[in-house]
């Protein structure tokens, strides 16, 4: 059946409306990274401007943004990669087997307010020499990580039928077997859900990182308050940072666009 | 094939011949495959939380290595009765999560509504949604403190074409709150609409057709068919989003810095929290102030899923 004209006209509009809410402030920031300091104060040069790349030449040179990109890559590269290693066999085996009490508490970490295992977290880790090194930023951004993994592969595991993994016992594989050459393959689509969500939230984190990283390791969400001092802010450098943390992963997600959706509404359907 | 099927499934390896190490390892996989993810979290929460819930009986301040005594329940007394930081951060952080979490599951229906029935530029418009909730929440607060700057900023240009004043937002003591509720919506609503509209494409079309055939209203039909049918979604979408709605410091920290202000205006407990900790370097009180967070965390969920479970009965 057709809507009525009337609705798809309203339709129209106000999806407009909301698209351009959406979309008009990033525009925003990307456009003030390319503008002096001068035109950001300059209301008559809101959008025609004659563009400047100083600002991310400050950012890159300046500001060692170089190291911060890599810190942030490394940090979520490796987290992503560890999760899945703990989290595919974990969700599994509680796919499988029906493990929801032990699900429960690995799903216990995406409820937990991260501040409350900070301290302990920063006395332990600060106790083995380990704070300000890759290795404690890591497994904080497994501990958001690895639930979203185990999360999204549960569903997904509990969608794939057990009579193909049968199949392959009576063809001869263990267990371990089927799981390594039957149910892994064919979970591929979810696999790469739940480590482009896992890349995704790792890279956006903060606060794990606002504690436990030091010059050397910061990584990019810390690193963009270099622009803010305390008496005033460089807005065309702060946007540029700003355009440089986004941009790439908007820009990753527009690519995996099915991916992360069906990552972020992973379990919605099933009530 | 039956049976074979039914010894396969318990566990016993087809394959003559097998290593008994192989074996062992099969017959075992339940718990080998679970516990290394399990320990890990368990490293990272079970004794991490324990030792949050002994500091906050004890006065620990200063260094994490300093000597502090056991002090009972002092701390929670002192914290239950604080009504200059304590209580104002509860009523922020109920605040912010109630209005942001109202406004974002109404906008975030309408826009999944809106979204249901397929048309041509549909793709474009899921793909404008999915910007604001992958972008990274510093970034976006910062990026709305400088459209928000009340000297230069975007917002009050636009207020200038309606002949509306400047508005102090950020800034402003009564304002701050309101503006990072409104930063939160705009990041975070797309996610509330991508939930429900996934809730939305997986109902059956019959029910409608039918409410139709009888001659049903479109509101009478979202009402009574398409709202009940979608409630258990609803739920999913509501209790993840209010979860780390409640847990909000990225964009309260990017845009008002520590403390939520100079007057406090946007520190909700987990702000508090973190000031205390990493601040202050008050443990005792902060790992108070956290376990009762904890609880207020914990107490929502179980409202929320209490009513959920009394809805499907």
């Amino acid at each position: 059946m057709k809507p009525r004209p009337a609705y798809r006209v309203f339709r129209v509009v106000a999806l407009t409306v909301v698209v351009l809410t959406l979309i008009a402030p990033l525009i925003w920031m990307i456009a003030a990274s390319f503008k002096t300091n001068v035109d950001i104060y300059d209301p008559g040069k809101a959008l025609v401007f004659s563009p400047t790349l100083a600002n991310y030449a400050k950012v890159l040179q300046q500001a060692n943004y170089v190291e911060f990109i890599l810190n942030s890559l490394w940090v979520a590269f490796a987290a992503t990669v560890a999760s899945l290693i703990l989290g595919l066999p974990a969700a599994y085996s509680m796919s499988r087997f029906n493990m929801r009490k032990s699900a429960l508490v690995v799903l216990m970490a995406r409820v937990i307010p991260g501040v409350s295992l900070l301290v302990p977290w920063f006395y332990v880790f600060s106790n083995l020499k380990m704070v300000g090194g890759f290795g404690v930023l890591i497994i904080s951004h497994m501990f958001v990580s690895l639930p979203l993994v185990v999360y999204i592969m549960m569903g997904y595991f509990d969608s794939l039928p057990a009579e193909l993994e049968e199949a392959a016992l009576v063809d001869g594989l263990t267990h371990i077997g089927a799981f390594r050459r039957i149910t892994l393959p064919l979970s591929m689509p979810g696999i790469a859900t739940a480590g482009i969500l896992s890349f995704i939230f790792s890279w956006n984190n903060f606060m794990f990182a606002l504690v436990l990283s030091d010059a050397g390791t910061k990584t990019l969400p810390v690193a963009i308050f270099d622009f803010v001092g305390y008496a005033s802010i460089d807005w065309g450098g702060l946007m540029a940072a700003t355009t440089v943390v986004t941009l790439p992963i908007m820009v990753i997600a527009l690519f995996v666009q099915k991916y992360v959706v069906s990552g972020l509404t992973a379990g919605a359907t099933k009530g | 094939m039956a049976t074979i099927t039914t010894k396969a499934a318990r566990g016993t390896p087809t394959a003559p011949g097998t290593p008994g190490w192989v074996r062992w390892v099969d017959d075992h996989r339940k718990w080998l495959f679970a516990a290394p993810a399990m320990t890990f979290v368990a490293a990272l929460l079970v004794f991490p939380l324990a030792w949050t819930g002994y500091l906050s009986l004890t006065d620990a301040e200063g260094s994490v290595r300093a000597e502090s005594e056991f002090v009972g329940l002092q701390n929670y007394l002192d914290v239950l009765s604080d009504t200059a930081r304590f209580w104002p951060a509860v009523g922020r952080t109920a605040a912010f999560t109630g209005v942001a979490l109202l406004f974002e599951v109404v906008l975030g229906m309408a826009i999944a509504l809106l979204l249901w029935r397929p048309f041509k530029a549909q793709k474009w418009v899921r793909v404008a949604i999915l910007l604001p909730l992958v972008a990274t929440p510093v970034a976006v607060g910062m990026m709305w403190r400088l459209i928000f700057d009340p000297n230069i900023g975007l917002a009050n240009q636009l207020l200038g074409w309606f002949g509306i004043g400047p508005q102090p937002w950020l800034a402003g003591q009564h304002t701050a709150l309101p503006t990072t509720i409104f930063i939160d919506v705009w990041q975070w609503t797309p996610m509330v609409a991508l939930i429900l509209l996934a809730g939305l494409t997986s109902l059956s079309d019959e029910p409608q057709e039918a409410a139709r055939i009888d001659g049903a209203s479109t509101w009478q039909r979202f009402r009574h068919v398409t709202l009940p049918l979608l409630a258990p979604t609803l739920t999913v979408a509501i209790l993840l989003r209010g979860i780390d709605a409640l847990k909000t410091f990225d964009i309260l920290y990017a845009t008002k810095g520590r403390g939520g202000g100079s007057f406090h205006e946007v520190e909700t407990l987990n702000v508090y929290a973190y000031g205390l900790s990493f601040d202050y370097n008050e443990y005792g009180v902060s790992s108070t102030v956290l376990i009762l967070f904890f609880l207020i965390i914990i107490g929502a969920m179980w409202a929320l899923t209490a009513r959920r479970k009394e809805a499907q009965r």
